[in-house]
């Protein structure tokens, strides 16, 4: 019963090939909408959340304030305002679970006939602990490093490939940073590009001793640009915000009202919002993409009303042999659904097809998740049986003498 | 009491009325009509347009409702009866012959005829048996494949009776069977529901013409809702005598 229905709907479909390719198309579009924007907004949400893990988790970074010269005010961080007690004495803290002071800049390195202006990060060990960096190759510096201020660097994929090529292994190699000779002990893994775009493999990190002593010159003995704070948890972040502004403020003498010669960032607030923001525009794609599903479903409503009254008289002839008012009902509401559930699958095919097209063209991250195509699917076959049921109901309501004497 | 109703009459029809509703208010079709046709019998029935014949006819064939009265049909008095039980009997216990043959254009001849068993749940194969059988026995054998438009009216009238038999109805009721159709055809079709009496199905037809009418057994007459004249026709009537 249920097969020969089906092969009528199939038989009603073919009968008018146009029209029902013309009211297939608005499912088409409309799913294949739903499956493209879902992908694309996940995958933005994916590289961004790719993003944060790599930047590491529950960070703060508290940068030294603006120099004051004569009421002219240059840019944060270059106030030789922090320095290594502070981030010792920020270590001491509850709720932190670890502290890297950093200075930098930039400088030329060279190896052989090779050279490339990179960033020169100068910190302790825990930097890589803080933020989850691991080493594809060789061993990190160590304390003893820090004290003796020792000429070894960490490479970033993206220098090493630079100034090495492909064919030589980095590893124990020396190469001189402003003139001055370093051994590379380990090669860092790949981080990827950071929340705003930067390159984060495009680094050298030396013992901060080394980079305060013997690379960029130091203002104040021991004075570091940034200090990257980890706390414990999530839950201890507000806490340990709180710890540092009061235990700076103490340090600095810093008295109630005036302005802080410091300023602490809580990274991990700026990732989230980031990451709200992606998946705030992935929902505002899908509901765009969804009107247009809803307009499809409309246009099969319409169709099928012209269908039913078209086929009035067919529904008479139907019920005077002996069609019960529900076979009437199931015939045109399946007629909907396989006009759905087909421009369905045709359209997962097309969302699928322009998510490739995308990435490829693009270099955007895209996903297609079964979830999403699951979603379209249902949502598709949900809108049939919605659509469809008013004139499917339509039809099997009419009454058969007036069916029959429909012209 | 099945066994007992069965010996009696096919249609039990008693004090029936029907009204049409229009603006000016109830118009009375049909008034006070009362019919018995026995198991096996062959009724004509006539009457000048607006009789109300193919009214009662609908009424018959649970097409339509009567305003008022008592309709047994096999037994069963059809008001009481739920929308899937008259689904049931228009489906299982009569077959309808039309006027305009009302076939389905866009399905073949074989579907055509084997559509009133999709709604009597049987399976693909024998569905498919039982309307070739049917379509061999109106003589249309080899177009089962055919589509309406593709044979004659009385070809398609041929169809229409095949489906209206397609599901062993006690039943067929024929609205102006051969009203579409010339004289020679008409004959072939009349021919073929003589047949079919003999075999034991009740048969009911609507006519308005006399020649068509002489080869039921019994002729009823409608004037303005009205039964006014319920005779034998002269073939029974010489057969009896």
């Amino acid at each position: 019963m249920f097969t020969a229905m089906l092969g009528e709907a199939w038989h009603a479909m073919g009968a008018n090939r146009l029209r029902t390719f013309l009211t297939m198309l608005g499912m088409v579009i409309g799913v294949g909408a739903v499956v493209l924007m879902m992908a694309i907004g996940q995958g933005a949400e994916a590289s961004v959340k790719r993003s944060i893990s790599a930047m590491g988790s529950n960070l703060f970074v508290v940068l030294s304030g603006p120099p004051s010269m004569g009421g002219a005010r240059s840019a944060t961080g270059n106030a030789p305002s922090l320095n290594v007690k502070d981030a010792n004495a920020i270590a001491e803290l509850d709720g932190v679970a670890g502290v890297a002071p950093v200075t930098m800049g930039k400088a030329q390195i060279v190896f052989g006939s090779n050279n490339w202006n990179t960033d020169i990060l100068g910190t302790t060990p825990s930097y890589l602990d803080v933020r989850s960096w691991y080493l594809s190759s060789g061993y990190a510096f160590a304390e003893s490093d820090i004290r003796s201020a020792t000429r070894v660097a960490l490479i970033g994929k993206t220098v090493a490939q630079n100034i090495f090529g492909d064919d030589i292994d980095p590893l124990g190699k020396t190469i001189r940073i402003k003139q001055s000779p370093f051994v590379i002990l380990g090669v860092l893994d790949s981080k990827g590009q950071s929340l705003d775009g930067r390159d984060q493999d495009d680094t050298i990190i030396v013992p901060l001793t080394t980079a305060q002593r013997k690379l960029f010159g130091n203002q104040l003995p021991g004075s570091v640009r940034q200090i990257i704070v980890q706390a414990e948890s999530d839950k201890a972040m507000a806490m340990t915000e709180e710890g540092i502004n009061g235990l700076l403020n103490q340090r600095h003498n810093i008295r109630e009202g005036a302005d802080s010669d410091f300023s602490v960032r809580n990274l991990t607030a700026i990732a989230n919002s980031a990451a709200e923001t992606t998946r705030t525009m992935s929902l505002l794609l899908g509901a765009i993409a969804s009107v247009s599903l809803l307009v499809g479903g409309i246009g099969i409503m319409n169709i099928m009303l012209v269908s039913v009254t078209e086929r009035t008289r067919e529904i008479g002839i139907r019920m005077a042999i002996g069609a019960r008012q529900r076979d009437i009902l199931m015939q045109f509401l399946l007629e909907a659904i396989v006009i759905s559930i087909v421009g369905c699958l045709i359209g997962i095919g097309i969302g699928v097809g322009g998510a490739v097209l995308v990435s490829i063209f693009t270099k955007a991250e895209v996903i297609v998740s079964t979830n999403s195509v699951l979603i379209a699917f249902s949502v598709a076959a949900s809108i049939g049986v919605f659509f469809g049921f008013y004139p499917a109901r339509k039809a099997a309501k009419l009454n058969p003498i007036e069916a029959l004497r429909y012209q | 009491m099945q066994k007992n109703i069965e010996a009696k009459a096919v249609i039990e029809v008693s004090n029936l009325y029907k009204d049409y509703q229009t603006a000016a208010g109830p118009f009375p079709v049909l008034k006070d009509v009362n019919l018995r046709i026995e198991n096996g019998d062959y009724v004509a029935i006539m009457g000048p347009s607006g009789s109300g014949k193919s009214t009662f006819m609908n009424i018959l064939g649970c097409l339509d409702k009567p305003t008022k009265g008592k309709y047994v049909l096999d037994g069963h008095a059809v008001a009481t009866m739920e929308e899937n039980a008259v689904a049931g009997v228009r489906n299982k216990t009569i077959g309808f012959v039309f006027q305009g043959f009302n076939l389905l254009a866009r399905s073949s001849l074989l579907d055509n005829v084997a559509l009133p068993l999709v709604y009597s749940g049987i399976e693909k194969p024998e569905r498919h048996k039982r309307a070739k059988v049917l379509l061999e026995k109106v003589g249309l054998g080899k177009h089962i494949n055919s589509r309406p438009n593709q044979i004659s009216g009385g070809q398609q009238q041929r169809v229409a009776i095949a489906r209206a038999l397609v599901n062993n109805p006690r039943l067929i009721l024929a609205d102006e069977p051969t009203g579409n159709l010339d004289s020679v055809t008409s004959e072939e079709i009349m021919a073929l529901f003589g047949e079919l009496n003999k075999e034991g199905i009740t048969i009911v037809l609507v006519t308005h013409e006399t020649d068509i009418a002489e080869h039921a057994k019994r002729q009823v007459r409608f004037l303005d809702g009205k039964i006014v004249q319920d005779t034998l026709t002269n073939s029974q009537l010489a057969e009896v005598l």
